[in-house]
């Protein structure tokens, strides 16, 4: 690990250039990739759908990557529409809001929206049906507002990135100098998934509203929205929208996947490589996707908290795919319903939350649309292939060549499978960024991502248990030396004190020899007394001592 | 409801080891009617007698190994490897010949070393030097291009011929091989090289009857040569092999043969002449291209084709045998692990 943990520096994006260039037609070009079916047409030919409110909500205490805030409700509350259920108590906390009014009856351990759908703390939300909204006040005229009062109402709507990483946007948004290209994401390159499409076509203008507050928030050099080419309508969507605006530059990205990756967007838009373990701020970039902005807007102008996303619907298995407005909290089996799910179109039930390439299966039906849920894809029998029959790799190298991060996968495999960590580290297996390129491409139908996410996960215990281990020793040292230090100084207190006897004994021994010999010189004397008074003519032989 | 759960991604090419190894099975087609055409039925017989071997071999090893059979021969890798190997052979070398070569290539060069994928060496090649090892006169007896043969051959005589040494008509090898000029046939590559010992110069040994021109294009045997060149464009256009080592072996081919050329013309053979005698065309696009066998890196692909095209005409030139390429390949696998570990890509976002 320490071999990344150097941040390296490399060169700073120049955002004038970037725009000039981007103006001239110079695109660049990240490596590998791939082109899978796009399965787009299938969700994206309906205008986003309003979805009947469900009977019950789970909302999960914790929707992005970071930490959860801590309960402000209890079971029996009532709440209203967008009021916060928790309370961001830490910088990466991103509260959750009820997504509809009605009232708590539970707090619970629930199914998570995760790959493991381990539980997790979730209320329970029965919707009361009104609607009945709590609204912050809204900064219509945001700019008269200090940034930071800004930043705080994008924390307390609880928006984090809606692209799918979920990274808290009140963290990004703190930087607001040296952002040289501020890069709003739509390009959407998994297959099926045309939510961002779909929220580019119908609210271009509440997007441009989000990157208003934004460049207001950064202060950026460039701003840069990319848009991929198989989504022609959005990108002249958004061009109208942003179109009188000349800081504002377009960006249509040839499609290949994962073109949306935010460091191979950066690469594709600016030539440039976001350093080894590094951010986008190291090198002056910050991202945003469509969907986040348009988020934004609602929290600050419209002070409505996040309670509601797009999600596609689609897979060959529901007999009306199409986008939705989805309330946060939604279980999978509304969604299913809503579009019309057909088990029989299926030989193995399975759900995947997310695209293709990058999303899980969902563990039940009773797993709850969260901030991150971009899609939900149902294919049937024979539309996306079952990957169970793994064979030897052949070492035929497919995998580096689509391998967008440059790495070597199939050296990663023989390495994570033979569970040689060191030599995976050696080969940048942190540098994976989980793609599925590989995989897509493997012959040998390998499924080495998940090669890559036990190792990844295996390195992480490791770590952890050589940090707790070296915590143990540390603290087992330190209470040694504690000990040692109490013992050396009990023994120095009683050496002192015995000293500081043995010094009084000796200052007090001239004392007693003294008193000793006077009493030795009055017992003579009073024999000497005695004596004479006996015998008075008798010479005294011991006058000498009583001198 | 409960769902079933699986490992992303969930989509991938449907295109797997079996159909990649298939592949590259059609596209040896063309080298082998050209072969069948130049060269008769006997190809096709060692084809058999190949594919029939490498598959009894694999199964009763998958057998002693108590795994499934079906599911590893259905990868076609058995079959590709007799395949090249059948195709490298003399047409009519007798029938124990291509059968040892071929349980060799799977039992030793593929198997002992724990089956497709973990074979250090090309097995088809493994396989060859060791025949042209052992039996160095067998494997040099090819018989000549058909229309230039005094005794022409059919199928019965290739049949009796591979099994019992004498063809039908009662002819041996000896006499099958002579020309309508009534010398015995060579290779090219053997024919150049015994002219070069007798201490003729290059362009004297172009004189040889099987030569079309001074050129070093060789009837027949540089049709073969073209045919397989055939199937390896298809290969390309169809994304099954890359770029990378074919051309970078083609390229240390010419560039050695111009140098070698250069400094010594009448000692050593032009550049067409090397691409176009031999399995020099045929190891660019069916041997060198071995995933398992060969390098991985992007560079190190280069330098792994680079270096067999060198070898090759180094060997050719200087070592003991006409023809290098199975030497070269045999010498660069040795050498994969430590090209791969120095030739490691730069990866996202680290310093060069």
């Amino acid at each position: 690990m320490e071999a990344f943990a150097k941040i390296d520096i490399l060169e700073r994006v120049d955002g004038s250039a970037v725009v000039e260039a981007i103006k001239a037609g110079r695109l660049h070009n990240f490596p590998g990739g791939v082109h899978p079916p796009e399965a787009k047409l299938l969700s994206n030919q309906a205008p986003i759908a309003s979805m009947p409110v469900p009977k019950t909500l789970y909302i999960p205490l914790k929707q992005h990557s970071g930490m959860q805030g801590s309960l402000i409700v209890a079971v029996g509350d009532r709440v209203k529409k967008g009021q916060a259920l928790t309370h961001s108590s830490h910088p990466f906390a991103v509260p959750v809001h009820a997504s509809t009014s009605g009232i708590i009856t539970d707090i619970t351990e629930h199914p998570s929206a995760h790959a493991s759908g381990l539980p997790e703390t979730t209320i329970v939300l029965k919707p009361d049906g009104a609607e009945d909204w709590h609204i912050m006040p809204p900064f219509e005229n945001y700019r008269t507002v200090e940034p930071i009062t800004l930043i705080e109402r994008i924390c307390d709507a609880g928006i984090s990135g809606l692209g799918g990483a979920g990274f808290p946007t009140h963290i990004k948004t703190q930087h607001n100098h040296d952002v040289e290209c501020l890069i709003i994401n739509g390009i959407e390159c998994e297959p099926y998934i045309s939510s961002d499409d779909r929220i580019m076509r119908e609210h271009a203008w509440q997007i441009k509203q989000g990157i208003d507050i934004l460049r207001y928030l950064v202060n950026p050099k460039a701003i840069i929205i990319a848009v991929e080419s198989n989504k022609p309508e959005a990108f002249d969507a958004l061009k109208t929208a942003c179109g009188s605006d000349a800081s504002i530059t377009m960006a249509s990205i040839p499609t290949k996947y994962p073109a949306g990756g935010e460091k191979q967007l950066i690469q594709a838009l600016t030539g440039h490589e976001v350093p080894r373990s590094g951010l986008p701020m190291d090198i002056g970039c910050m991202m945003f996707n469509v969907g986040t902005c348009f988020a934004i807007a609602d929290a600050i102008i419209y002070g409505k908290a996040l309670v509601q996303r797009v999600v596609t619907l689609t897979g060959e298995a529901l007999k009306a795919p199409q986008n939705v407005w989805a309330l946060l909290g939604t279980p999978m089996a509304d969604l299913l319903a809503f579009a019309q799910y057909q088990p029989a179109k299926q030989k193995r039930h399975k759900v995947i939350m997310g695209g293709p390439m990058m999303g899980f299966t969902v563990t039940n039906d009773n797993v709850p649309v969260v901030k991150i849920t971009n899609c939900v894809l149902v294919p049937a029998a024979d539309e996306l292939p079952d990957i169970d029959d793994e064979k030897p790799c052949i070492r035929c190298g497919y995998c580096t060549d689509v391998c967008p991060a440059g790495l070597l996968p199939q050296q990663l495999y023989w390495y994570s499978k033979a569970k040689d960590f060191a030599k995976a580290e050696e080969y940048a297996l942190a540098d994976c960024i989980e793609c599925g390129a590989c995989a897509y491409v493997c012959p040998s139908e390998i499924p080495l991502v998940q090669y890559y996410r036990q190792a990844k996960a295996e390195i992480k215990a490791q770590l952890d248990e050589q940090q707790k281990s070296e915590k143990a020793k540390q603290r087992f040292e330190q209470r040694q030396a504690r000990l040692e230090a109490e013992k050396h100084a009990r023994e120095e207190k009683h050496r002192k004190a015995a000293e500081a006897r043995k010094a009084a004994m000796e200052n007090n021994g001239g004392d007693a020899k003294a008193k000793i010999a006077a009493a030795l010189a009055r017992a003579k004397a009073k024999k000497q007394q005695a004596a004479k008074a006996n015998d008075a003519g008798t010479p005294d032989n011991n006058d000498e001592s009583s001198e | 409801m409960q769902f079933s759960l699986s490992s992303s991604p969930h989509n991938r090419v449907r295109r797997d080891t079996a159909s990649v190894m298939r592949a590259v099975c059609y596209a040896c087609i063309p080298g082998i009617m050209a072969q069948l055409w130049f060269f008769g039925w006997g190809v096709l017989i060692q084809l058999i007698l190949a594919i029939a071997t490498a598959v009894v071999t694999e199964a009763g090893i998958m057998k002693l190994r108590k795994r499934a059979a079906k599911h590893v021969l259905s990868d076609y890798s058995a079959v590709l490897t007799a395949l090249l190997l059948a195709v490298s052979i003399p047409p009519l070398a007798p029938w124990w010949l291509i059968v040892i070569g071929t349980f060799f290539s799977i039992a030793i060069v593929k198997q002992l070393y724990g089956g497709l994928g973990f074979n250090m060496f090309n097995p088809a090649m493994g396989g060859y030097v060791m025949l042209l090892i052992s039996f160095p006169l067998a494997m040099t007896m090819w018989v000549p291009v058909q229309n230039m043969a005094i005794y022409p051959y059919d199928f019965a005589d290739a049949l009796s011929v591979i099994f019992t040494g004498f063809s039908v008509s009662g002819y041996d090898m000896t006499q099958l091989r002579l020309g309508v000029d009534g010398v015995t046939q060579a290779t090219p590559l053997d024919a150049v090289r015994s002219s070069l010992l007798l201490g003729e110069t290059y362009s004297e040994a172009l004189q040889a009857s099987i030569f079309n021109s001074d050129s070093g294009f060789a009837y027949g045997w540089s049709w073969v040569a073209l045919a397989y060149l055939a199937g390896g464009l298809f290969l390309l256009w169809r994304k099954i092999i890359s770029w990378h080592m074919p051309l970078s072996m083609l390229a240390g081919v010419i560039v050695t043969a111009a140098i070698l050329n250069m400094l010594m013309p009448d000692a050593t053979g032009g550049i067409l002449f090397h691409l176009l005698s031999g399995a020099v065309l045929f190891g660019a696009f069916f041997i060198v291209t071995d995933p398992v066998s060969g390098s991985t890196t992007p560079k190190g692909r280069i330098i792994f084709g680079v270096l067999i095209g060198f070898w090759t005409v180094v060997i050719r030139t200087f070592g003991g045998y006409p023809d290098a390429v199975a030497f070269a390949v045999l010498l660069m696998n040795i050498a994969v692990p430590l090209i791969d570990y120095y030739t490691q890509p730069r990866t996202y976002g680290a310093r060069s």
